[in-house]
């Protein structure tokens, strides 16, 4: 039985593509076979992230239009095995996605014994987002210490609560997973970023991981590789944590405690 | 804290973040599971209630809230106490 996982946050910039890419990466490095699906039709990225951009031939656009089989429009990780991504459409917009049209694509993965499908979300509340979040069963909220952010990651989890597939049909509710990311421990300390009980606080969801603020996160970006395969990292090993979580293990959190000040740094702050 | 930071400003700014957070969250999932057409619903009432009363639109308060089998509808109108508008007692008559 798949298990679909919207990663949404309402806000753009947070980190939703870096996240999509690191979970798929991870669940089909621990022997999942995943696909990651980027529903941001006409701002394609995932492709990017995922160094994949150059091997796009056909799009979710295409399958949804069957103008596409499923093994045309797949693209198949080079590094990891069981990995599949399907990219956006860049020349077309979101109302070239119907709730039918993605239902077949969704069944056609079923299908093909994916046991996990990762939608990356576009940004906002409008039909790209509602479309990536309608068939979730999980949903891994992304979301930045910041007050936008917060605000726009409630908004999404009532979007969750009333417009998901599952709350129309009554169904157990869609499962909430925050991750937070570019979570950056001093400033926390020093008062100027939301903490992450203030956050846990605020939203009232378990809390899947705390992604720490790194510069691995560009470098990956720039090279095409998910972070997660970056395991010397803080925040590769936030995702790994994360997955782990995710797949029901227990593991205490990391990289919330604000790094020890040399005696001058302490001295003139 | 370091020495400098003592001469600087204290205030946390993330404490004020959360504040201000918490009010706005706690208002915004209040109206979260208000059909669309409360806002529309709302004015229709003010106009109303304005052929007779002037009212300030935040004067008037509606809200839904669903039990297990039933749908109340509360609406929360605060009229001017009256005579203390003035507008009755200086004769004007108004068309």
């Amino acid at each position: 039985m798949s298990k679909i996982i919207v990663v949404t946050s309402g806000k753009g910039g947070v980190g939703k593509t870096t996240t999509s890419a690191s979970i798929a990466t991870g669940l089909a490095q621990r022997g999942f076979k995943t696909c990651v699906i980027d529903f941001d039709v006409g701002l394609r990225n995932l492709d990017l992230i995922m160094g994949c951009e150059r091997r796009v031939v056909y799009d979710l656009v295409n399958l949804v239009n069957q103008e596409a089989s499923l093994q045309q429009t797949l693209i198949k990780d080079k590094r990891v095995d069981n990995l599949y991504i399907l990219p956006a459409s860049q020349t077309r917009d979101k109302d070239a996605l119907t709730i039918e049209g993605v239902a077949r694509v969704i069944h056609k993965l079923k299908q093909n014994e994916f046991d996990y499908i990762i939608c990356d979300s576009p940004a906002g509340i409008e039909k790209g987002a509602k479309m990536a979040l309608y068939f979730a069963d999980e949903a891994i909220i992304t979301t930045n210490p910041e007050v936008s952010s917060v605000r726009d990651s409630d908004r999404i989890l009532g979007i969750l609560q009333s417009e998901s597939r599952r709350a129309k049909m009554d169904e157990e509710p869609v499962k909430e997973h925050l991750l937070i990311t570019r979570y950056n421990p001093n400033r926390v300390q020093e008062g100027q970023m939301l903490s992450v009980d203030d956050i846990v606080d605020l939203l009232a969801i378990p809390l899947l991981g705390i992604i720490p603020e790194s510069q691995a996160v560009l470098e990956a970006s720039n090279a095409g590789k998910p972070v997660i395969l970056d395991d010397e990292s803080n925040a590769g090993q936030a995702y790994n944590d994360a997955i782990a979580r995710l797949l029901g293990e227990e593991r205490p959190h990391r990289f919330m405690e604000a790094q020890k000040k040399g005696f001058l740094k302490r001295l003139f702050g | 804290m370091g020495l400098l930071s003592l001469f600087r400003s204290k205030s946390s700014s993330a404490s004020l973040a959360k504040e201000r957070l918490q009010l706005v969250i706690a208002h915004e999932r209040t109206n979260r599971g208000s059909p669309s057409y409360l806002p529309m619903m709302k004015q229709d009432i003010v106009s109303v209630i304005r052929k007779y009363v002037e009212i300030d639109e935040d004067e008037v308060q509606v809200s839904m809230e669903s039990d297990e089998n039933c749908e109340l509808l509360e609406l929360n109108i605060t009229l001017p106490q009256f005579g203390a508008g003035g507008t009755e007692d200086n004769g004007d008559i108004k068309g």
